[in-house]
């Protein structure tokens, strides 16, 4: 039996596309003191220190070795990773093993990225195949653009619909002083905006952000000594696969890692009906036909059912399902936070500390969720009780 | 599998990296009065008083904040040294030269750096040095061109 997790402290920066005036030690500095703050912990208290961030996006590789004396990790145990768009939610995860191992009462788990300063493209380039598929998929938007006509294909989803997604996260974004985007745009807008990648236009794909977040973590037994509202960490599912167009869920057979972690994680939990027993999902969306997409995909509604959702106005903020109600990574996507961000958002939510975009819902249990690499997901059940 | 050792087939491709760094809030002063008046200074903790040269905008031993420069005499000791002779796309000037850890008067931490002005034979440890600052500086570290003995 492990031991139960609580997230205790939350810290981010706001987020923006440039901000030259800090480093990148500054940009986590920032988000580690404020979740610090938060707790009402000092460095001194963390057992171990984490941090995700992608490699090359900055132009450099291993980049803790220059950050450690910024983010608190000299001198304790721990380690820098990168699972790519996922890296955020399993630096939670990953502090929720340490903890619920034993080994720790108290981690603290970091992912940052200063996005304006490196090459994404050529470093997200990179994680393919460079004799099959690095000539066709370049960068990440490759494989979401297939993806997404394929599902308009199936679904009967229409490139309107994505808009429709897109505007409603521009609503919820302008409520997040964190966010990047902040600009309202209707349908009308989203749908004149420059094509990128069929059926992917400028406006429809996330954007190029920096920022940093930060989550304290903490054993049942210091979670009760020290939080007045810890949201616990009830259960999490990883699923990888391998890049490449036959794992990318299309076809007949079709089989996706977020179909995998949606069908676990529900079936460990007992949950029948996610838009009831889960009351917000904070997804990580980084392109518009993502959250009707993935809906079907995590078991959360039918197939072909997602894009209905969003014609009915379900998935807003005062919505029955509200999801990404921070605006989610199609306003916010500095890729080493952005799934801790989710994280973050979703434990926000059922504190009832997410201010303006706070949903109107009671909220008892979140989902939050990360996805990259080679099409991995993860898939994160939060409460606010530990039952 | 013989047929393919004759004809291994292999991708040959590149990747191509450019790159920007912010040096940060407090390194950004640090680099301007370098380039604009020759001066070096150093990040003082307002708590433990650590003075970290180069200036790091967080103290590395108490984890406060950091925003005074202090400056320094740019005179200094020499903790350590090497001569490099390989040669690497990578390096900043072309071999033989001699790299050298310094102590600056006045900090607590050192600056790894070139040693010029003065023949490898004769480079001791705990020699005096100063820097020699470049006619045309661009406001990062190569401004100073070396240390050599003060």
């Amino acid at each position: 039996m492990s031991n139960r997790v609580a997230i205790v402290g939350i810290g981010q920066t706001t987020h923006s596309g440039r901000r030259p005036y800090v480093n990148d030690g500054e940009l986590i500095y920032d988000a580690v003191t404020k979740a610090l703050a938060d707790a009402d912990l000092s460095i001194n208290d963390m057992e171990s220190v984490m941090l995700g961030n992608m490699d090359l996006f900055e132009g450099h590789s291993l980049n803790d070795a220059m950050l450690n004396l910024y983010s608190g990790a000299a001198g304790k145990p721990g380690f820098k990773m990168n699972t790519g768009g996922t890296v955020g939610s399993m630096m939670a995860i990953q502090g929720w093993y340490h903890i619920a191992s034993g080994l720790y009462d108290l981690c603290l788990v970091i992912g940052w990225e200063k996005h304006d300063e490196g090459p994404a493209t050529p470093a997200i380039s990179t994680i393919t195949d460079p004799a099959v598929d690095r000539p066709f998929l370049v960068g990440a938007i490759g494989g979401l653009a297939t993806v997404s006509v394929a599902y308009m294909q199936r679904s009967g989803c229409k490139l309107e619909h994505a808009a429709m997604v897109r505007a409603n996260a521009s609503q919820a974004a302008a409520r997040n002083p964190n966010a990047h985007m902040r600009e309202i745009y209707s349908v009308e807008d989203v749908m004149k905006a420059r094509m990128v990648m069929y059926p992917l236009n400028l406006l429809m794909c996330c954007p190029t952000s920096l920022g940093a977040c930060a989550l304290v973590l903490a054993s049942e037994s210091k979670a009760k000594k020290i939080s007045k509202k810890p949201v616990w960490m009830k259960d999490h599912v990883t699923v990888h696969v391998e890049y490449g167009g036959a794992q990318f869920g299309i076809g007949e057979k079709r089989w996706t890692s977020h179909m995998e972690a949606g069908a676990k994680l529900f079936k460990r939990n007992n949950i029948t009906k996610p838009m009831k027993e889960t009351q917000v999902f904070e997804m990580y969306d980084p392109f518009a036909f993502a959250i009707p997409m993935w809906l079907e995909d995590f078991l959360i509604c039918e197939p072909s059912e997602g894009w209905k959702l969003i014609e009915k106005g379900a998935l807003k903020l005062e919505g029955e399902y509200p999801v990404s109600p921070s605006g989610g990574v199609l306003c916010t996507n500095s890729i080493g936070d952005s799934a801790l961000l989710r994280v973050a958002e979703a434990a926000l939510q059922i504190r009832g500390d997410a201010g303006e975009h706070q949903v109107t819902r009671e909220v008892k249990q979140a989902l939050a969720s990360g996805f990259g690499g080679s099409f991995w997901s993860d898939l994160l059940l939060l409460s606010k009780t530990m039952d | 599998m013989e047929a393919v050792k004759k004809e291994p087939v292999l991708f040959e491709g590149y990747v191509i990296m450019p790159y920007k760094y912010s040096v940060g809030s407090l390194a950004s002063k640090f680099f301007i009065k370098i380039r604009d008046s020759k001066v070096l200074s150093g990040a003082k903790c307002p708590k433990c008083h650590m003075v970290n040269f180069p200036p790091r905008s967080v103290c590395p031993k108490c984890f406060s904040k950091v925003e005074e420069l202090v400056e320094l005499s740019g005179k200094g000791k020499l903790e350590t040294f090497t001569i490099v002779h390989y040669e690497s796309s990578v390096q900043a000037v072309k071999p033989p030269y001699a790299i050298g850890v310094i102590k600056l008067e006045g900090a607590d931490t050192a600056i790894t750096h070139f040693i010029g002005g003065v023949d490898y034979k004769d480079i001791k440890p705990g020699m005096k040095l100063e820097p020699v600052f470049k006619a045309k500086r661009n406001a990062n570290i190569l401004d100073i061109e070396y240390f050599q003995p003060a």
